[in-house]
């Protein structure tokens, strides 16, 4: 099976329990099973290759420009977690079919554990270090959804942000990390960067690298001082724990340490970092581990411990230490996995996990007894489980470690820490299981059923059979994953007993002063507590509530939720920044020379700056202002005309004469005037503001003009080609509807979608509350006497059918002389709504046949259709054709689907346009507005209308 | 003629921005008129500035492409000026329904309603 479809099954059986659960959680566990089983077998087809030495990939191109593709690799380290990741899965999901009770969200867990287990498998899996970082962000993301799944449980909550907060930090360092190993290396892809172990080990950037993805591995792995979201994240059901803490999640800080093993290790730096790290690691999360008294604590410190063990082993940078660390990550998984699971059965049965409450289930729950039991004397490395084993390796390598001259200062650390994992292992059982049966406890304990009992079963076996045979059980696996992070053929030396030596006399020292230790928990119980020690949930709450009041009090000051302040920063912001920019940027020498300066282009000029320096003066005078505006937007439409934009012109000519008309139908109701309200201080900094944008803006359209383009532009081509392809002369509108077709396309839509948007914007405001204000509105001017003057009907009705054949004309030109869809929508509009200033709302209402909203729609679908229509011919949307015709009495025009296209902008522009404004003429209507004929098809006002 | 065209952009985007910054709706819908007026020009004006070269071809042969001035962003500005209408539009009737609605034609919320009670803790 493809490595890809590898990493792909769990994702497509994510999608299942969310489509199945209805048919119950049997069916949903049994299928997201049934797709980590597909998985896992096509994972060990591929064994007899990996163990030939073989490596596997596949690879897809995604984004070859920055070295990121979807490659992917099996060679023993991805065997070796892979197994355990689908393996310890499909156990998982077993035992949780039985341990999620009947109020939980079974489809919603299982769809989480599926897209946790394949973010897994594609860090494993990863051939690339970019392409493994999408999936080291998804692991967080998704053990975020399974640490919180309790969403009722503030605990669960917390826990889940905690754990996200540390492991994403720990993420975006190791993003920079492999960065900087990618730029060394030359290559993003995993088999090129361990080639290059000198390089990197020579480069200035070494120890940054290295301790950016240390940084992600020891938050993932949860190493000290980042230990403390571990034990917070067994708010998580224990299912999710099991998973997460023995095979999976915490594991992947050790997958990625062995995973980069060939190139980071061997130096003092990785040695000092990395062994100092894990043993620390070991011996606190040992200790601790003793003191707790809730199973999944103790397991949680004890899962702290071994990672440590493990990263340590690592951090030896020897042959050996590796075997040592692969062969652990394998027996930890096992006999961790199965003492999780054995804790929830308690937890499950009993209804306690607290062992102040717990003891003597030994005979209350034999079976689940004799799992446990076994499970934490593999942990306690007890002779013959296959913990034992391991933690045999473990000492014979720390003994003979020297740490920064002192030869026996390693050893001694590490026996105390074994140590304290025999305490708390045997402490695990005896507080659990031994002593007086009770009659206190919260539900009735008896042994759960076989789903719960098969998957920590299973595992025990494994764990007995790997400390009996374990060549012949792990030795395989063990070389194929040794080999492939060391890269030279290893021969490990897997056995139960190699004599009596040193370890074993330590292990035997160990146990009894474990046991000891167990027997005298009380008193050192006491000493534990007197002791004074940090909190480390309590230094994070302090440090995220610090953050998080600091972001706050900038976020505030930055945008307080006023327009004003936040329009204000953002202009400001942008100044600042492009200012920045030119500053440190270089353009080049002015090398256009300017245009001369005509009369008009002068008188121009004055009328503009005069209006708009008004316009800032008198803008209280709110009707003034609209005046004001008229001036400016007829001066920049002369503008256009002088500079060789004569579409532009049309279009900016009428779009004023529309929004004008616009805003004085809003200005009906609104206030006339704007009262002063802000001190002279305010108005001061704002007015620096503005000049500071106008200023910055002013000086950048000189810059721009005075300069030529610093590259080839694309307007040549559109020149060269309107014509040829376009079948036009004018190149703006062949550009509109040709060549960037899809563009107007879109902006038709969203012409279209605004105006639906007053449209029912105007139905809210007029029903309810808003409707009953607008039925008693009384107008702060006086009405005019005669509201339709005869000789303005009369003149706008004659004009009409000229103003439509002008519509008609700009629109038929519109190809090749100055004109289009957009001008005559508007020019038509503008024609209709004189209709309705002159004879008024009711009158032009009636004679209105289509709706607009219809025409909005039409004009979208004809422009799509012109478009489709160009598929029939097998050439792509939006391709048009064209030809000539000749009509008797007429001059020779052309057809071109363009037009047709043409037309739906034409069509979209009169209906956006017109609904807009006939939305507010019903506004004004409501408020009692009469017209010169009564209301035929408008319900009328509720309250008398006013007389004119 | 540059300079000229330059100083207007500058001058209405200030007064633009120095209105869109006031108390009230109206105000502030104007100043954005005034910004898109300023922006269109300025779209038009990155085309640079050329005098009786309108974008109509002269002649069906090989084109001479100085006799034209810049195409492009004049049909981009083509869209930029209806497109900010249908926005002015949807502004004025947001305003509007505010002032029908709420009874003042202010921009901004009244303190109450803006701040959050509490922390999200």
């Amino acid at each position: 099976m493809s490595p890809a479809l590898i990493a792909a099954l769990p994702f497509l059986g994510a999608l299942l329990p969310g489509l199945l659960i209805r048919s119950g959680r049997n069916v949903a566990a049994i299928s997201c099973g049934t797709m980590t089983l597909l998985a896992l077998i096509g994972l060990c087809l591929h064994i007899p290759a990996v163990m030939d030495g073989q490596v596997i990939t596949s690879s897809f191109t995604w984004l070859p420009r920055i070295g990121l593709d979807a490659s992917f690799r099996i060679d023993g380290l991805s065997l070796l977690f892979g197994i355990l990741i689908l393996g310890i899965g499909l156990l998982i999901i077993l035992y949780a079919r039985y341990y999620l009770s009947k109020g939980d969200p079974v489809g919603q867990f299982y769809t989480y554990l599926m897209l946790f287990q394949g973010a897994m498998m594609g860090i494993v899996l990863s051939d690339n270090v970019l392409f493994l970082l999408v999936f080291w962000e998804l692991t967080s993301l998704s053990s975020f959804l399974l640490i919180g799944y309790w969403k009722h449980l503030p605990e669960g909550r917390q826990g889940a942000r905690m754990a996200l907060t540390v492991t994403g930090m720990g993420g975006l360092a190791m993003i920079a990390g492999m960065m900087i190993l990618g730029n060394i290396a030359g290559s993003y892809n995993i088999g090129d960067i361990l080639q290059a172990k000198e390089a990197i080990q020579a480069s200035p950037l070494y120890v940054p690298a290295l301790l950016l993805i240390l940084l992600g591995a020891f938050t993932k792995s949860a190493q000290f001082p980042f230990h403390f979201w571990l034990p917070q994240a067994m708010a998580a059901p224990t299912p999710v724990s099991a998973y997460l803490h023995s095979a999976t999640m915490v594991k992947a800080g050790l997958f990625l340490m062995a995973r980069l093993w060939p190139v980071l290790s061997g130096t003092p730096e990785w040695f000092y970092i990395v062994a100092t790290t894990g043993l620390f690691t070991m011996l606190l999360g040992a200790v601790i581990a003793l003191f707790k008294d809730d199973l999944k604590a103790i397991l949680a410190f004890s899962t702290v411990s071994q990672l440590g063990m493990v990263t340590m082993l690592l951090g030896l940078g020897t042959e050996a230490g590796v075997i040592a660390a692969v062969f652990h990550i394998i027996n930890h998984a096992t006999f961790k996995a199965a003492l999780f699971m054995t804790a929830g059965i308690v937890d499950h049965e009993a209804g306690t996990r607290s062992m102040k409450l717990l003891g003597g289930l030994r005979k209350l729950m034999p079976i689940t007894f004799i799992i446990g039991t076994i499970a934490a004397l593999s942990m306690a490395g007890v002779f013959p489980l296959n913990g034992f084993i391991s933690k045999e390796m473990m000492l014979d390598d720390a003994i003979h470690t020297s740490w920064a001259g002192h030869p026996q200062l390693f050893g001694i650390i590490a026996a105390i820490a074994a140590t304290f994992s025999v305490a708390y292992s045997l402490r695990f059982i005896s507080g659990t299981f031994l002593g007086p049966v009770r009659d206190d406890y919260p539900h009735h304990p008896h042994d759960p059923g076989l789903g719960l009992l098969f998957s920590p079963g299973l595992l025990v076996v494994l764990v007995v059979l790997i400390g009996l045979m374990p060549m012949t059980m792990a030795g395989w696996l063990v070389t194929a994953s040794a080999n492939a992070v060391t890269g030279a053929a290893t021969e490990p030396d897997l056995a139960l007993w190699h004599g009596v030596n040193a370890p074993l006399l330590i292990s035997g020292a160990a146990l009894v002063i474990g046991a000891l230790m167990v027997a005298f928990h009380r008193p050192l119980q006491r000493i534990w507590d007197a002791l004074p020690r940090p909190e480390a949930k309590t230094i994070f709450d302090a440090v995220i509530r610090r953050a998080v009041r600091w972001a706050q009090a900038v976020n505030d000051g930055l945008h307080d939720g006023r327009l004003a302040r936040g329009a204000g920063m953002m202009a400001a912001t942008i100044v600042l920044a492009g200012t920045f920019a030119w500053i440190t940027g270089r353009a080049g020498p002015e090398t256009r020379a300017m245009l001369p300066i005509s009369p008009v282009a002068a008188i121009g000029f004055v009328l503009l700056i005069v209006a708009t320096a008004c316009m800032v003066v008198f803008h209280r005078n709110r009707l003034l202002a609209l005046v004001l505006i008229g001036i400016v937007g007829l001066i920049v439409s002369c503008a256009f005309v002088y500079l060789s934009a004569p579409d532009l012109a049309l279009t900016q000519i009428s779009v004023e004469v529309v929004t004008v008309m616009l805003m004085l139908l809003a200005l009906n109701f609104l206030p006339k005037v704007t009262w002063v309200e802000t001190g002279g201080l305010r108005r001061g900094a704002d007015a620096l503001i503005a000049t500071m944008v106008g200023l910055a803006f002013g000086g950048l359209a000189y810059a721009i003009m005075r300069r030529d383009f610093a590259f080839d532009t694309i307007s040549q081509y559109h020149i060269a080609n309107s014509y040829k392809q376009g079948g036009g002369d004018n190149i703006v509108n062949v550009t509109l509807v040709d060549f960037r077709g899809y563009d107007t396309f879109g902006e038709i839509t969203v012409l279209g979608i605004a105006a639906l948007v007053i449209y029912a914007m105007t139905e809210t405001l007029l029903i309810g509350k808003s409707a009953r204000k607008l039925a008693n509105w009384r107008h702060d001017q006086k009405r005019a006497g005669d509201r339709h003057p005869l000789m303005l009907v009369v003149a706008t009705r004659l004009i009409l059918p000229i103003s439509l054949t002008v519509g008609l004309f700009i629109f038929m030109r519109g190809h090749n002389q100055p004109g289009g869809g957009f001008v005559a929508g508007l020019i038509v509009a503008i024609s209709l709504l004189m209709q309705y200033m002159a004879s008024g709302f009711a009158w032009a209402q009636e004679r209105q046949r289509v709706p607009f909203h219809a025409m909005i729609g039409a004009g979208v679908i004809v422009a799509a259709a012109t478009g489709m229509g160009a598929w029939f011919f097998g050439v792509p949307f939006l391709t048009s054709a064209y030809g000539y015709f000749k009509l008797p009495f007429l001059e020779e025009f052309e057809l071109a689907t363009a037009m047709a296209f043409d037309l739906g902008v034409f069509l979209c522009v009169v209906g956006a346009v017109m609904l807009a404004l006939n939305s507010l003429s019903r506004i004004a209507r409501r408020t009692g507005e009469s017209t010169n004929r009564p209301a035929t098809n408008q319900a009328p006002p509720a309250v008398p209308k006013e007389a004119h | 003629m540059e300079a000229l065209v330059a100083i207007a952009i500058g001058a209405m985007s200030a007064s633009g921005i120095y209105l869109v910054l006031r108390l009230r709706t109206f105000p502030v819908v104007i100043g954005m008129t005034m910004m898109s007026y300023a922006i269109n020009l300025f779209l038009v004006a990155t085309g640079r500035l050329a005098i009786n070269k309108p974008p109509i071809l002269q002649n069906h042969g090989a084109p001479d492409f100085s006799a034209y001035t810049d195409p492009l962003p004049q049909a981009l500005t083509l869209t930029a000026i209806v497109i900010s209408f249908g926005m002015t539009a949807v502004v004025v009737l947001l305003s509007l329904g505010a002032y029908i609605e709420g009874g003042d034609d202010y921009i901004d919320m009244p303190e109450s309603d803006r701040r959050e009670d509490g922390n999200a803790e």
